[in-house]
């Protein structure tokens, strides 16, 4: 390699652009000419110089940090922070009025529904055929209503208890059928309602309620998917021992 | 932020201006993020960043105004830049800081933007030619010519340095 020719690299050379043969052929001339050398050395410094010197503009610390906060994901307006605690207050507010309005609504449900059973128990006692098929023996009574409701039911054993099955028939309760069952105890008559357990006011209601209607005890349940209904005007205590045969034979 | 320090000073060298700098970094920070599907995995980040800042650069007042500047024909062979008459060591020894960025400064922004990214970025031929995208050759040109020119201005810098001595 000539002078003029490692002229015609040396930029290339300060540049590190230079490799393998081409790289050690320049080197070996570089060791054996001081002038090239000292023109390799000056131009290296220049670019070491110019390094140093290019080197020159460093962002502001406020620029640095208005760069951040505009990386970082949007953060709440001022707005926001200050209009928050109104927007909670009016959202806490809603939802208090939302849940009595919901309780309302599940008491108006709850009250149209003990006064529907009560009302169809008094209409069953003022008909003249209370019941649709009449018999004692709950082995009859069960059956006669197969084909005829959308579900089945346990009847209790009766023997040895002052209840006295008096028979059935089908009731409607808002469009749905169920079974309608009278009782005897004592003087009392005693009216059972069985319906499938739609979302009704009691629906939501685990165990066991009671209320009193035009004078009538009433207790309903749910046990198994059906909603219970005892309406009577016997004492509460004699509707609830019903109660407890039926959610007995229920289990059984 | 990997690279802001570095986009900073190469945009501020690019505008002479540190608004417009700033400018110019944010604007290339919000493409990157917002164009950042079209960077190819494997291929060099670097690069594509600084094209980013470099093409925002061009579109912007000082940009244009920039690109308005001739050069001579850039395809020309060029001599190297060796100084025979004054060794570029002595000269280098002879000025300071402030007259190789007065040199730098005082060129052409196309002579300027390649001595920086090859200088101070340390960028090779290569990776200058797909930021500024113009072929290799070309990189070599404006550097070569562009050194000369800083050499010229360093060497008028380093004779009133003498005289006031």
């Amino acid at each position: 390699m000539t002078c003029d020719e490692l002229h015609g690299k040396l930029m290339a050379y300060v540049d590190s652009e230079l490799a393998g043969g081409e790289l050690t052929e320049f080197e070996g001339h570089l060791r054996g000419c001081a002038g090239c050398a000292a023109d390799a050395l000056g131009m290296l410094q220049t670019k070491l110089a110019t390094r140093a010197a290019g080197m020159r503009y460093a962002p502001s610390a406020e620029f640095r940090l208005r760069m951040e906060q505009g990386m970082r994901p949007k953060q709440k307006p001022v707005w926001w922070s200050l209009l928050w605690p109104s927007v909670a207050m009016v959202a806490v507010a809603a939802m208090i009025l939302f849940a009595a309005v919901t309780v309302l609504v599940n008491r108006s449900g709850r009250e149209r529904e003990l006064t529907e059973i009560a009302d169809m128990h008094v209409t069953e006692l003022a008909s003249a055929n209370p019941v649709d098929v009449v018999s004692t023996d709950r082995h009859t009574v069960k059956p006669w209503f197969a084909g005829k409701l959308p579900f089945s039911f346990n009847l209790p054993e009766l023997q040895n208890s002052e209840y006295t099955l008096v028979g059935g028939r089908v009731a409607y309760f808002e469009h749905s059928p169920g079974a309608e069952l009278l009782f005897n105890l004592r003087k009392h008559q005693l009216s059972v309602f069985i319906f499938k357990d739609e979302a009704r006011g009691f629906s939501a209601r685990a165990g066991t309620a009671t209320a009193t209607r035009l004078a009538l005890q009433i207790e309903t349940w749910s046990e198994g998917g059906l909603r219970y209904y005892i309406v009577g005007d016997a004492p509460a205590t004699d509707v609830h021992a019903l109660g407890e045969l039926l959610r007995k034979a229920a289990r059984s | 932020m990997p690279l802001f320090a570095r986009l900073y000073n190469f945009a501020h060298w690019l505008t002479q201006d540190r608004s417009e700098a700033e400018d110019l970094v944010q604007e290339t920070c919000m493409k990157a993020l917002k164009g950042f599907d079209s960077f190819r995995q494997g291929t060099n980040f670097r690069a594509w960043i600084y094209r980013i800042l470099r093409n925002t650069f061009l579109t912007s007042r000082t940009g244009l105004k920039a690109a308005m500047v001739s050069l001579d024909d850039e395809e020309a062979p060029v001599a190297e830049p060796v100084a025979h008459g004054t060794p570029e060591s002595i000269l280098i020894s002879n000025v300071d800081q402030q007259a190789i960025q007065a040199a730098l400064e005082g060129l052409p922004v196309q002579y300027r933007e390649v001595i920086v990214l090859c200088d101070v970025e340390e960028m090779s031929y290569q990776e200058i030619a797909e930021t500024l995208a113009i072929p290799a050759g070309t990189v070599m040109s404006r550097l070569s010519r562009g050194r000369r020119a800083m050499r010229e201005s360093l060497k008028e810098a380093s004779i009133i340095r003498s005289t006031l001595k």
